[in-house]
């Protein structure tokens, strides 16, 4: 579990780096090189923490929040192996109010911070969890039905157990579902740009255009982790093949492997999409989270008619 | 599927990278090992200046590929790129902006304007130079600077 979590705090940003470096190529650049976001989270963590006037507990608290929730979700997401310490505890609802704490902590510090951008973006990310949250939980619901569980690590080793319930349509729904979801709780395209620099079209950028120096090395190693995260829960989900069932240490080495392979497949495809998509309109947004939210419904619908219980 | 196409028959537009420039970095650069976040803050500059800044983040000479990327705050970066000569309005904002820049920062005057008011010097609406206004660290000569001449100066702060 200590070594799950590691694993995400250090590859998260070369996670990120890649899929930068995958877009520059795409693009026809050069690209700055795997390891950028590491030497810009190096760099911002050596500058001066910059306190706005104005600001309080709110402010200062959200970094550490989102960074600590996410890694509390790291070690509770059964992404190398489903039998860790936490296994018993991860249940899908803490997990998804454990991704929720992180959202609204950063969303009461864009509050705090006073300006016009702060407040707008807040209001436009909470928009955005209020829709992505209840599809998240009802895609992993469909996919827990078989299992009779909301735990995450047995919906996992009943998906390893029983591979023909991932090709079910009720299966194949959640995880369209969930993808678009996942999409749209860690900010990118088509729902947010995370490179752009217009702030009226900004959600996430727009909450942390006051963070400097240390705190926003946090914040971004934060959005970063829950990248990483989100896409390893997919991985999980969808093709759990690899994930290691004991607590041996060279089968958890391997499903850490395995792991990363998969997470970086899934960035590289989501990378070059990007490169194909363009930002959708904000009020178009909630046309396509309502889109999800019903995929995940039929998906429900269809795990309980189709099995016939 | 045409987009898929010209990706492909486009290849790699960004040329390859010149010998890193010789010039001693500025002490503030020192601390940035290889990461630099550049806000523009237009003074009262044409827009000439503008351009070839676009052109020195674009594809073809890549700026972004020696680590420095252009961010929307001045919160988040560490560079300063100030193009043209200083106006009365923008005198106290550009004062604001550098202020609010968390140190280590650096500020680099771009164009004759920024660094002598060229064609404006002596106007009316002018308050000065860059210099005048904030203290700078580097210089990019030119009307417009070449973008060579800018991801030049870039590659200074980053060291890369």
């Amino acid at each position: 579990m200590a070594a799950q979590v590691a694993a995400v705090c250090a590859g998260a940003p070369l996670l990120t780096g890649m899929m930068r470096q995958v877009r520059a190529r795409l693009e026809g650049r050069a690209g700055a090189g795997v390891g950028q976001p590491w030497r810009d989270l190096r760099k911002l963590m050596r500058k001066e923490a910059v306190t706005p006037q104005g600001t309080g507990p709110a402010f200062r608290m959200a970094p550490l929040l989102l960074v600590a929730t996410t890694a509390v979700v790291a070690a509770l997401v059964p992404l190398a192996s489903t039998a860790t310490p936490a296994g018993g505890s991860s249940d899908l609802i803490l997990v998804v109010a454990l991704l929720a704490l992180g959202t609204v902590a950063l969303a009461l510090a864009g509050l705090d911070t006073g300006t016009a951008f702060g407040g707008m973006g807040a209001s436009r990310e909470m928009t955005v969890a209020a829709l992505v949250e209840p599809t998240i939980l009802l895609a992993v619901f469909a996919l827990s039905m078989p299992s009779g569980s909301t735990n995450l690590a047995a919906i996992v080793s009943g998906g390893l157990r029983d591979p023909d319930r991932l090709a079910s349509p009720a299966g194949l729904l959640a995880t369209a579902a969930l993808a678009v979801a996942v999409l749209a709780e860690t900010g990118r395209l088509p729902v947010d740009n995370p490179t752009t620099h217009l702030e009226l079209t900004m959600v996430h950028e727009a909450m942390v255009l006051e963070y400097a120096g240390p705190d926003l090395a946090l914040v971004e190693l934060g959005a970063q982790m829950r990248l990483a995260v989100l896409l390893g829960l997919l991985a999980s989900l969808a093709a759990p093949w690899g994930i290691a069932t004991t607590a041996r240490p060279a089968a958890v080495a391997l499903a850490l492997l395995l792991l990363a392979v998969k997470v970086a497949v899934l960035g590289a495809v989501l990378a070059a999409a990007e490169v194909f998509w363009a930002k959708l309109r904000l009020f178009r947004v909630p046309e396509l989270l309502a889109g999800s939210f019903l995929l995940a419904l039929l998906a429900v619908t269809a795990s309980y008619f189709l099995t016939g219980e | 599927m045409s987009l898929l196409r010209k990706i492909r028959d486009t290849g790699r537009v960004a040329e390859d990278a010149p010998p890193r420039p010789t010039g001693t970095p500025p002490r503030a650069a020192r601390d940035l090992g290889g990461s630099a976040q550049v806000r523009c803050v237009d003074a009262g500059s044409c827009n000439g200046c503008e351009i070839e800044i676009a052109a020195a983040f674009g594809p073809v000479h890549d700026a972004e590929r020696y680590g420095a990327r252009l961010v929307a705050s001045p919160r988040h970066a560490d560079v300063a790129l100030v193009t043209g000569p200083v106006t009365r309005n923008m005198a106290e904002p550009l004062r604001r902006t550098v202020a609010a820049m968390p140190r280590p920062r650096l500020v680099v005057a771009v164009g004759d304007c920024a660094i002598d008011c060229g064609e404006f010097a002596g106007g009316y609406g002018i308050e000065g130079t860059v210099a005048d206004v904030v203290p700078t660290d580097l210089q990019v000569p030119g009307c417009p600077p070449e973008p060579e001449a800018i991801v030049a100066a870039l590659r200074t702060v980053t060291g890369r």
